[in-house]
C-alpha cells in the first residue's frame, strides 16, 4: 500500500511539470513580446523594459523555466503585475469563500444524487427511474449562471428567504455563512448531481443484476439492506471515480457561480485578473487546480481501498 | 397474436415512422438544432440590427414591439438572441470539428506506436488536469479576443478527451487477428492506419464530437460571461447575458432568453448524442 501511494505520488511529477511548462510555454509562444503583453495595451517602453527586467523575461528560455520551477517549488507561484503582491498571499485571501462553495456543492450534490441514483436504478424503467433521468439530461443542458439567476429570481427577490449575492465569512458565524452560501452552492450542485446521479444509476443497475444480490434477497435480506449494503458498496468505485472526474466541472463552475453571487473568492481573484490582464494570477491558480484536481485523483485512487477490498496495491 | 392481425402487420409492411419511433431523442434533438439552424440563417430577415443603440427604449420589458425585453443601451434582446445563434453553432461546430480532428490523428498515432504514446500521453495527462474554462482564460488574456482565438482556446482542452477515446479503441482493434494478419501479409503501417483502423474510430467518434460540440458552447457562453470570451461587440448569448448582469434585478429578461436558447440548444445537442450513443455504439451506452 505504501509502495503503491509513493509510487502514484511520484507519477503526480510529470503531470505537474508538464501543467508547469504549458503554463509557461503559453506566455512566450502566443505572438508578440511576453513583455508588452503583460505590461498591457498603454504602457511605455520603459514600461516594457521594467516589466521585462523584473519578470527575467530576458535571460535564455531554459534558465528562465529552471527559475519557475524551483520558486514553484519553494511555494511562489509568481507575482501579480497590478498589485504586486504574491500571487500565493492574493489566494490565501481568497481561499475560503470559494473552499466554502466547493465543499457544500460537493456534499450537496452527493446527497441528493447518489440516493436519487440509486433510487432510479432500484425503480428501473417506472416513472421514478424517468424523472430521474430527465433531471440528469436537463442538469447538462441548463448553464450554471442561468440557474443561479432563477434560483436568486426565486428565493431571494420574490421570497425574500435569502439574501440576493455575496457572502458572509465563517467568522460571522456559521448559521450566516450557510444562508449565503445555499443558493450558489445549490446552483452549482445541479450539474454535478446530474453527472453523479446518472453514474450512480448505471453502477447500481450493473450490481442489482448479480447474483448474490438475488441471493440476499433469497435469504430474506430486507430490501432496503440489500440495496444500501450489498448493492451501493459495490457500486460504489464508479461513483466516486466520477465525483474525482467532476472536479475539474467544480473548479470550473465555482469561478462562474462567484461571479452570479458576487462571492469575493478565488474566481473573483480570476475574473480580476483578465480584466487586468494580470498574467501571473492565472497561471499561479491554473497550477494550484492542476494540483488540487491531481492530489484528489490520487485520494480517490486509495480509496479504493476501502469500498472493494479485492483491490490490492 | 393471432393470424388475423400478423396479416395486418405485414401487409402493411415497414411502417414509415419506425426509425421515427425508435429514436426519438435523435429526432427532437435533431429537430431543435435545424430550428437552430434556420434561426442562424434567416438571421438578418427575421431580426433587426443587434448593434443599433435605441436610448428611447432602454431596459424595455418584453412586448409586442420588443418581444425579449430591450438592454441598458436600448438594443432588442431578441435581435441580439438571434443573431447570438450564429456565434454559438459557430463555436460549437468549429470545436467539434477541430478537437475531434487533431484527437483522431493524435490518437491513432499513439495506439499504433508505443513511443509516441509514452510521451503523448504524458503531455495529455497534463493537459487534462486543468480546467478547460482556465485554460482558455490563459490564452485569452495573453492574445487579443477574437472568435478564432475563443475556438482555438476552447478546442485545446477538448483533445485530451478525444485522444483517450480513439487511443482506447485503436488499442482494442490492434490485438485483433485481423490487424495481426495485414502486419504479417506486410501491409505498410500508414495503410494499416487509415485503411484497417481508422474506420473503428468513427462511430464513438461522432458521438463524442456531439459532446464536445455541447461543452464547447458552455464553454463560450461561460468564457463571455466572464468577460474572457467573444470581443463584447459580438452579441454572442454569453456576451448579452454578461451584460445583463449589473441589471438583473429590474430587467432580469436580458439574461433570462439567452440562457434559455442556451440550455435548449446544449439540450438539443446532448439529445442527438445519447440518441446517436444507444444506435451506433452500445458497448459505450452500456459503460456510460
Amino acid at each position: 500500500m505504501t509502495a503503491y501511494i509513493l509510487r502514484r505520488l511520484l507519477a503526480t511529477i510529470p503531470v505537474m511539470v508538464v501543467v508547469a511548462l504549458f503554463v509557461f510555454l503559453l506566455l512566450h509562444l502566443t505572438p508578440g513580446d511576453p513583455a508588452a503583453v503583460i505590461a498591457g495595451d498603454d504602457a511605455s517602453p520603459l514600461d516594457i523594459e521594467g516589466v521585462r527586467r523584473k519578470l527575467g523575461l530576458d535571460r535564455p528560455l531554459w534558465e528562465q523555466f529552471g527559475i519557475y520551477v524551483s520558486n514553484l517549488l519553494r511555494g511562489d507561484l509568481g507575482t501579480s503585475i497590478f498589485s504586486n503582491l504574491p500571487v500565493l498571499t492574493l489566494v490565501k485571501q481568497r481561499l475560503e469563500p470559494s473552499l466554502v462553495l466547493a465543499l457544500s456543492t460537493l456534499v450537496l450534490a452527493t446527497a441528493f444524487a447518489v440516493p436519487m441514483g440509486v433510487l432510479a436504478a432500484w425503480k428501473a424503467r417506472t416513472l421514478i427511474d424517468r424523472v430521474v433521468m430527465g433531471f440528469s439530461v436537463l442538469g447538462f443542458a441548463v448553464p450554471v449562471f442561468l440557474i443561479g439567476y432563477l434560483l436568486i429570481y426565486i428565493f431571494a427577490i420574490e421570497l425574500r428567504w435569502l439574501p440576493v449575492q455575496g457572502y458572509k465569512p465563517l467568522a460571522l458565524g456559521i448559521g450566516e455563512t450557510a444562508r449565503s452560501i445555499a443558493l450558489p452552492a445549490f446552483a452549482l450542485s445541479m450539474v454535478y448531481m446530474a453527472l453523479i446521479a446518472r453514474i450512480t444509476r448505471a453502477s447500481m443497475l450493473e450490481v442489482l443484476s448479480q447474483d448474490y444480490i438475488r441471493t440476499a434477497h433469497a435469504k430474506g435480506v430486507a430490501a432496503v439492506a440489500v440495496l444500501l449494503h450489498h448493492a451501493l458498496k459495490n457500486a460504489a468505485v464508479p461513483i466516486v471515480t466520477v465525483i474525482g472526474i467532476g472536479l475539474t466541472l467544480l473548479i470550473s463552475g465555482v469561478v462562474i457561480t462567484e461571479t452570479v453571487f458576487n462571492i469575493p473568492g478565488l474566481g473573483r481573484l480570476t475574473v480580476d485578473a483578465i480584466l487586468k490582464r494580470d498574467y501571473p494570477i492565472i497561471q499561479g491558480l491554473i497550477i494550484l487546480f492542476a494540483g488540487v484536481k491531481v492530489l484528489a485523483n490520487l485520494l480517490i485512487d486509495i480509496s479504493y481501498v476501502f469500498f472493494d477490498p479485492r483491490i490490492r496495491y | 397474436m393471432t393470424a388475423a392481425t400478423l396479416d395486418a402487420v405485414v401487409a402493411a409492411g415497414p411502417r414509415k415512422f419506425d426509425w421515427v419511433r425508435r429514436n426519438p431523442t435523435i429526432v427532437i434533438g435533431s429537430a431543435i438544432l435545424a430550428l437552430f439552424v434556420v434561426l442562424a440563417l434567416v438571421a438578418p430577415w427575421i431580426a433587426n440590427d443587434p448593434l443599433s443603440f435605441d436610448p428611447l427604449n432602454r431596459l424595455k420589458r418584453p412586448s409586442s414591439e420588443f418581444w425579449f425585453g430591450t438592454d441598458q443601451f436600448g438594443r432588442d434582446v431578441y435581435s441580439r438572441v438571434v443573431y447570438g445563434t450564429r456565434i454559438s453553432l459557430i463555436v460549437g461546430a468549429s470545436v467539434a470539428v477541430i478537437a475531434t480532428a487533431i484527437g483522431l490523428v493524435v490518437g491513432v498515432l499513439c495506439g499504433y506506436y508505443r513511443r509516441v504514446d509514452d510521451i503523448v500521453m504524458r503531455v495529455m495527462d497534463g493537459l487534462m488536469a486543468i480546467p478547460a474554462i482556465l485554460l482558455a482564460i490563459a490564452l485569452i488574456t495573453l492574445m487579443k479576443a477574437s472568435l478564432l482565438i475563443v475556438i482555438i482556446a476552447i478546442s485545446i482542452p477538448e483533445i485530451p478527451r478525444v485522444v483517450r477515446l480513439v487511443r482506447s479503441v485503436v488499442l482494442t482493434v490492434r490485438g485483433l487477428p485481423y490487424i495481426e494478419a495485414a502486419v504479417a501479409s506486410g501491409t505498410r503501417g500508414r495503410i494499416i492506419m487509415t485503411r484497417h483502423i481508422l474506420p473503428t474510430t468513427v462511430a464513438p467518434l461522432i458521438v463524442q464530437a456531439t459532446y464536445v460540440c455541447a461543452s464547447a458552447i458552455l464553454i463560450e457562453a461561460g468564457l463571455s460571461f466572464l468577460g474572457a470570451g467573444t470581443p463584447p461587440e459580438i452579441p454572442s448569448w454569453g456576451n448579452v447575458i454578461s451584460l445583463g448582469r449589473a441589471y438583473f434585478q429590474i430587467s432580469p429578461w436580458i439574461i433570462f432568453f439567452p440562457g434559455l436558447m442556451l440550455a435548449i440548444a446544449v439540450l438539443a445537442i446532448n439529445l442527438v448524442g445519447d440518441g446517436l450513443r444507444d444506435t451506433l455504439d452500445p458497448r459505450i451506452a452500456r459503460r456510460m
